[in-house]
This record gives structure tokens, C-alpha cells and sequence, in this order.
């Protein structure tokens, strides 16, 4: 049982700036499953791309059963015995399982014809192990999720692999398909399997792990077997010391300003993405909203700003219930959405800084047929003033301007909408510290002002330190509410990860 | 002088400008104030659908039906005036509003039920071209009235009619796309489609608006064209959609959306009438036209990809 099949040593990995991987040596043992944790940006993925040839280490080295080997490719790695799953799924619809399975390493005929017979036959022997009854010529685009996940471990175990890394293969799995996958993974491990297990469910990795390894900030915090350890020491490990939020935010709140009631956006595979959610929001208050990846955080603030035609429920602003259903009317009853993602959903790639500001509020500056360019100029330049974004000219291209400063024109493109309820998603990713605080400054001063503030962040120190209260969301529900007094790491991570 | 080489619109310009001069200098009888008349007025048709098509690039889309909405607006037009004697100033309007009502149903089956632009005019184009067919039988409508054929033949101040139309639609787009929401709009939806949806752009309907005035804009062309010819003919429009895209093109629109201009497009269709006529006065064989347009859209194209690189690599 304590066969060592796969050994990282002083494992470092920089990238321009920064040290994703600082020294880690992680062990993988045979036919069992070795967890990896760590918070956001512990270096988890960086290693698991590491161990599955996607990326080569700085230095380091890795051992298999005992003797250094060196792959640079997912290819090489699979000839050394390593499969991977990601976390995202990457099958192609439109073939079947047997072609997937086989994708890039087909067997040949001869040297042209695919002989899709032995494919196939191969391919049902490998779904029987898994429990997958399906001819292996279904399509796979007619597969539900955790149907695709076991295609996923067949394509990923086929041929001589030993070692699987799963990459939080729950993350998109129903409660009943996380059973069908929990009796792979044990029946895996009987016949010698290793499994890197990546995953941010505490209860499920108690429930399915073997050893676990804990990284924090690029470096090995500690190594323990799961049986001698319990939740409380996870969480312990992954952030650290327990740490009480700073100076307590404490002013007054102003009255009611937004009530949501029993929001529901269903999943067009079945189930809800948000599940009859309901919350109320203050005047100067901030909300922060917690969960991990699928929770349905972004669904939840696209729900209110309009951009989920399919949601239902009820949504009261300032004692009005709100009965518009397209963005630009929801735009104009106060609600304003600084998306995720800036590049895919925020800016403009081809319009200077001036135009993506106004973008949202035109009608503003707009007379009888034309835009006023002095009224617009003036409201950009007072939002450029007002949140001290650093410019050449304003009508240089929004490429010209820094992560943190386009993300400034963004916010102001927000604001000349005159919200009532500012809805950010992740508003710090990809912004420098400064940018970072600059950020928080202005919400700050936004709420002195009497708005209402919706943030979503998977920074558990942000989650922290700026909201006034957090509601913590887990496959679509709602599974906690914590005032600032109450709130800790170990609360924020439990709630969101819980069953 | 760098100002001036940073906008889109220099490289078609320059290019204008140096192949009139080496037509003008080989050729004198290229400059002469007919032949230019002439050049403008064959540039005006097309020009005009290029307007249209302009307008749907910088949304992301392409319009593959115009030539065939321009063709079939003439022949409803000349039908107009002749089976139903209506007067030319009702056909015309008749023969416009048909061509925006076929851009309005593009653009629905494009914004609403999503189909994609291309496939989507690709065969609105079949159905609109055998429409032709099927009203005309294949032959030609004749015995238009002489006041119609005033649009298409006659001149205002020395300009043929069809120029003024064609600069009066110019400028009017021109205006709207620089200085109107809807103007802006559009060139949002291209650049990103996803931020002008949360910017509050209502992006199916601009679409739809879009297609329309490409409808429209063609129709003008093809009713312009029908006056020009004296008669409603069947094979009006059938290859116009690759010279008004060239057009648009080769004036520095950009296929990806978000990126031209009027300007550019018309002196982009300058620039093909200029070249059609010039491969006249040169006596190059015309067989050769379309291989030349063909070098010159490669060319064009090859520009818009690097320039589009270098933009993403600053």
C-alpha cells in the first residue's frame, strides 16, 4: 500500500514576475488518492500541469518508481503512465465516445482507415469497467455531464496509465453522479490506480481520500494522511492562522434598498443554476457573495442586471417591484453590472477610452439625432477625475491604458448610469495590489453615497475585509449568511463547500 | 503627416489618388470630364449597396442577398409602373420599401432566431434571385416611363443623378455612424457583442435595423440601375455582391466587425470603378478584370490581418 509510484522533488516554476511553485515535493502513492489543496493561487493547477507534461518545471525534478524521468508533453506523460482530467470538460460533441476516447491516437487499419471495429470494442470494455452501459457509438453530445466525466477517465485511463489526475472532477457533477464516480475512483484504487485528487470539497475528500498535501502561496505546508486529520485542519493549513478581519467596518446603513425573493434561472440540462435565492440589500451596503467555481455567483448578478432572460422571481428596488426584463430597462431602473470577464464582456477592444465609457449611458449626451461631444466629453473627464484614472488622452485606444486602469474605465462606464445597486463580479482579477486598493477606495466612497453594492470574489481575503455581510451560494443555493462579526475563513469555506 | 497615415481610410486614398495619376499620365483620355462622368456614375450602383454592406460588416455580419434585393426591387419598380401604372415616384417608394421589408426579414432571422448572417442571406439571395425569374419569366420589363429614367440618366448641375444619391446616402450614413447612439451602437455591437448587450445596446434590434437599411440601400441601387438601363432586367444585380464587399474591404472595413467607415467604403468603390475603367482604356483584355480585383482584395485583406496584429500585440 505505501508504493511510491511517482515522486516530485523541489519542484519550482516562475513565470515572468511572479513564483507559482516555490521547492514543493509532492508524493503520489499507489492505488490510492492523494489530495492536493490549497486556496486560489496556492499553485495547485501550475503542479498538476507540471505532473501532466502541459507545463515544465523551472527546476526539479520528477521520479518514477524511483528512477528521474523527463516529459514535456501531455503525449510523453501518457507514455510514462500519467492520464489527466481537466476540470473543464474537452470532448467534442459531434463524435462519438469511441472516436473521443481514441482522438489523435486512433487505431489503424493500416495506415489510412481508422478500424473503428477494435475502437469500439476496446471502447465498450472500457466503459463496462466503468459502469457506463452505452454503445461506445452514442454520441457524446447526447451525454449529460456525468455521463461525459466517465468518458472523460476512460479517454484519460486508457492504454498503460497508472497515475490519474482529476482536476476537481465533482465541481460539475450532480450529488447522485459524484456516487457513480467515488465507486470508479474505489474500484480504480483496488486494482493499483493511483489518483491525484484536486478538489476543494472538504466533505469529499475526507470521504475519498487517502494522504493529502497542502500548498499555501507556491510552497508544501504540510503532508498528512486524511485518517489522522479532520475539516478544521485543512482549513487550518490552507490559510493559515486564523485571522479576525481588521478594523471592523461599522457605520450606519441606510434603509431598505433592494429585495430579492426566490430567484430561480433553470439549467437547461435540468436543475437550477440558481435555486430559490433570496436576499435583502441596504442603502450603503455592501454584499459579498461567496462560493466556489459553479456556484452560480455570476448567474446570480446576471439574473439582476437582465442579462438571463429565463429567470424568475421577484426583485423590489426601493419598495418598486421591478417588472423590465431586458438589460438597457434594467440599466435605467438602477442596476449596473461590472462583469467577470473585461476582455470577453467589459470593454470595447476597438473603441478608445471616452467611447467605452459612455457606451452604457449615451442617451445622456444624445439631443434630438446626435451624441453632444462636449456633453460627453465633460462626463468623461469628470469620471476619469473622480476615479483618478492615469491617461495619456482620452481618446487613445482603451488598449493604451493598464489591467488596472481599464478596469477603472470600466467601472466609470458603470457609474455614468447612475446605479442604485452596482453589481461587480470579481472586480480585482487581473489588477496589480495599487489597482486592487484604488478599487476598494472607490467602492468605499460609492457607498457613502447611499449605493448598494453586490461583489463577487473567490478572494477569501477580500471576502473578508470589504463586505458589510457575505452570502455564501453552493450549486445554486443559498447555504449561508454572515455578518462582518462573524465572519472567518474556516465559515466562508465551509458554508461553500458543504453538501 | 503621421495623423494623417494612422487613419484607416489613407492606404485606399493614396491608392485612389496614385492609380488615377498613372491612368491619367498613360492614358489622357482617362481624364477627360466624360470618362470621369461616367466612372462616377458606374461607381454610384454598387457604391450604393456598398453603403449597406458596410453598414452590416461593422456589425459583425455579412449580406449576401443585396444584389439580388437590388435586382428585385428594380423589376418590382418597373412592374409597378407598368402592370399597375403606378406613378414612377410611388414605384420607387413601393420598390424601396420592398427592399427594406426583404433586409428586415434577413435581419429577424439573423437577430432572432440566430441563424448565421451568412448562410442566412446566402439563401434569402436564391429565394430573392429566383423570384426574379419567376415574375419575369426571364425577360426583360420595357416601355418604362421617360420621367423614371431622369434617376438613373440625368444630371443635376453637371453630376449624374445617380452620384447625388449616392453622396446624398454618404453623408447622411456618414453623419449617423459618427455622430448618432444608433452610429456608435453599431460599431459596439461589432467590436464586442457581449459588452454592448450589458451596456444596455439592444443588440437584436439593432441588428434587424441594420439589415434593413442593407436592404433598402441595395433596392436604391438596383432602382437606380433599372432607370439607368431604361428597362427592368433580370440579371440586375447578380454579380454585385462581390464589388460592394471588395468595396468595403478594400476602404478598411474590417471582416470582424467594429472597424470602418463610410469614407472609406466609397473611396473604396471609387477605387474598383476607377480600376474597371482603367483596364478598359489600357486594352488589357477584360477577362482579366476579376483577376486583378481578386490580387487586389488578397492584398487589402492581408493588410487589415496585420494591421489587426499589430493592434493586438501593443
Amino acid at each position: 500500500m505505501e508504493e511510491l509510484v511517482l515522486e516530485a522533488r523541489g519542484i519550482t516554476k516562475r513565470y515572468p514576475g511572479t513564483t507559482a511553485l516555490d521547492d514543493v515535493d509532492f508524493d503520489v502513492f499507489k492505488g490510492a488518492v492523494n489530495v492536493l489543496v490549497g486556496e486560489n493561487g496556492a499553485g495547485k493547477s501550475t503542479l498538476t500541469k507540471i505532473l501532466a507534461g502541459v507545463e515544465e518545471a523551472t527546476t526539479g525534478r520528477i521520479l518514477r518508481q524511483g528512477k528521474p524521468i523527463r516529459y514535456s508533453s501531455p503525449f510523453e506523460a501518457r507514455n510514462h503512465g500519467v492520464g489527466i482530467v481537466f476540470q473543464e470538460l474537452n470532448l467534442v460533441p459531434n463524435l462519438s465516445i469511441a472516436e473521443n476516447m481514441f482522438m489523435a491516437r486512433e487505431i489503424m487499419r493500416n495506415r489510412f482507415m481508422i478500424d473503428h471495429e477494435r475502437q469500439e470494442s476496446e471502447a465498450a470494455e472500457a466503459l463496462r469497467r466503468l459502469q457506463l452501459d452505452l454503445p461506445p457509438s452514442t454520441l457524446v453530445s447526447s451525454l449529460g455531464i456525468g455521463q461525459q466525466q466517465i468518458v472523460e477517465l476512460a479517454k484519460a485511463l486508457h492504454g498503460d496509465v497508472d497515475i490519474l489526475i482529476m482536476d476537481e472532477p465533482t465541481s460539475a457533477l450532480s450529488e447522485q453522479e459524484v456516487k457513480v464516480l467515488f465507486e470508479i475512483i474505489v474500484d480504480l484504487k483496488a486494482r493499483g490506480t493511483a489518483i491525484v485528487y484536486i478538489s476543494h470539497r472538504f466533505e469529499e475528500i475526507l470521504e475519498i481520500g487517502d494522504y493529502i498535501t497542502v500548498l499555501r502561496d507556491g510552497r508544501l505546508i504540510s503532508k498528512a494522511r486524511i485518517r489522522d486529520i479532520d475539516i478544521h485542519w485543512i482549513v487550518r493549513e490552507m490559510t493559515g492562522e486564523e485571522e479576525k478581519p481588521p478594523v471592523p467596518r461599522r457605520k450606519s446603513l441606510g434603509g431598505a434598498l433592494l429585495e430579492v425573493n426566490h430567484l430561480r434561472l433553470p439549467n437547461f440540462s435540468g436543475g437550477y443554476k440558481v435555486n430559490d435565492v433570496s436576499f435583502k440589500l441596504r442603502k450603503g451596503e455592501i454584499l459579498g457573495i461567496y462560493g466556489l467555481m459553479g456556484a452560480g455567483r455570476t448567474e446570480l448578478l446576471e439574473c439582476l442586471v437582465g442579462a438571463q432572460p429565463d429567470a424568475t422571481g421577484q426583485i423590489v428596488l426601493e419598495g418598486r417591484e421591478i417588472a423590465s426584463s431586458r438589460v438597457d430597462q434594467r440599466i435605467i431602473d438602477g442596476f449596473s453590472l461590472i462583469p467577470e470577464d473585461r476582455k470577453q464582456q467589459g470593454i470595447v477592444q476597438t473603441f478608445t477610452i471616452a467611447e467605452n465609457m459612455t457606451l452604457a449611458s449615451l442617451s445622456r449626451y444624445t439631443g434630438r439625432f446626435s451624441i453632444s461631444s462636449a456633453g460627453e466629453g465633460r462626463a468623461v473627464d469628470d469620471m476619469i477625475r473622480e476615479l483618478a484614472i492615469k491617461i495619456g488622452s482620452k481618446t487613445h485606444s482603451i488598449f493604451s491604458l493598464s489591467g488596472g486602469n481599464q478596469q477603472k474605465v470600466v467601472v466609470g462606464k458603470n457609474l455614468l448610469t447612475n446605479p442604485r445597486v452596482l453589481l461587480m463580479d470579481e472586480p480585482t482579477r487581473g489588477i496589480d495590489v495599487g489597482a486592487k486598493k484604488d478599487m476598494f477606495d472607490i467602492v468605499r466612497k460609492l457607498t457613502d453615497e447611499g449605493l448598494g453594492i453586490i461583489m463577487v470574489s473567490s478572494e477569501l481575503k477580500e471576502m473578508l475585509t470589504i463586505p458589510d455581510r457575505v452570502l455564501v451560494l453552493n450549486k445554486g443555493r443559498l447555504t449561508g449568511e454572515f455578518d462582518r462579526s462573524e465572519l472567518s475563513q474556516a465559515t466562508l469555506l465551509l458554508a461553500s463547500g458543504s453538501k | 503627416m503621421a495623423r494623417f497615415f494612422a487613419l484607416r481610410e489613407s492606404g485606399i486614398l493614396l491608392g485612389l489618388i496614385g492609380l488615377c495619376l498613372i491612368l491619367a499620365l498613360a492614358r489622357p483620355a482617362f481624364a477627360n470630364s466624360y470618362n470621369i462622368s461616367i466612372v462616377v456614375r458606374q461607381t454610384s450602383f454598387v457604391g450604393m449597396v456598398a453603403l449597406g454592406q458596410t453598414l452590416v460588416l461593422l456589425t459583425g455580419g455579412i449580406d449576401l442577398s443585396v444584389g439580388f434585393i437590388g435586382g428585385l426591387a428594380g423589376i418590382l419598380t418597373s412592374l409597378a409602373m407598368t402592370g399597375l401604372s403606378m406613378p414612377p415616384a410611388a414605384a420607387v417608394a413601393a420598390g424601396l420599401g420592398a427592399g427594406a421589408f426583404f433586409g428586415v426579414l434577413n435581419g429577424l432571422m439573423i437577430s432572432r432566431v440566430k441563424v448565421n448572417p451568412f448562410i442566412t442571406t446566402l439563401a434569402s439571395g436564391e429565394i430573392f434571385a429566383g423570384s426574379i425569374l419567376v415574375i419575369t419569366g426571364g425577360y426583360p420589363v420595357l416601355n418604362l416611363p421617360a420621367s423614371f429614367q431622369f434617376l438613373g440618366q440625368g444630371t443635376l448641375a453637371g453630376v449624374p443623378m445617380p452620384a447625388v444619391f449616392f453622396a446624398v446616402c454618404g453623408l447622411l450614413l456618414a453623419y449617423a455612424l459618427g455622430n448618432t447612439a444608433f452610429g456608435r451602437n453599431i460599431y459596439a455591437i461589432g467590436g464586442n457583442r457581449a459588452a454592448a448587450r450589458l451596456a444596455g445596446i439592444r443588440v437584436e434590434r439593432a441588428t434587424t435595423v441594420v439589415y434593413l437599411l442593407s436592404g433598402f440601400l441595395a433596392a436604391f441601387g438596383g432602382i437606380l440601375f433599372t432607370s439607368r438601363m431604361s428597362s427592368g432586367q433580370p440579371t440586375t444585380g447578380a454579380n454585385w455582391v462581390m464589388p460592394c464587399i471588395t468595396a468595403a474591404i478594400i476602404g478598411g472595413t474590417s471582416l470582424s466587425g467594429g472597424e470602418g467607415s463610410v469614407l472609406g467604403t466609397v473611396l473604396g468603390a471609387l477605387f474598383m470603378g476607377v480600376l474597371a475603367n482603367g483596364i478598359v482604356h489600357m486594352d488589357i483584355s477584360p477577362y482579366w478584370e476579376r483577376i486583378i480585383i481578386g490580387l487586389v482584395v488578397v492584398l487589402a485583406v492581408v493588410i487589415d490581418v496585420l494591421r489587426s496584429r499589430k493592434r493586438s500585440r501593443s
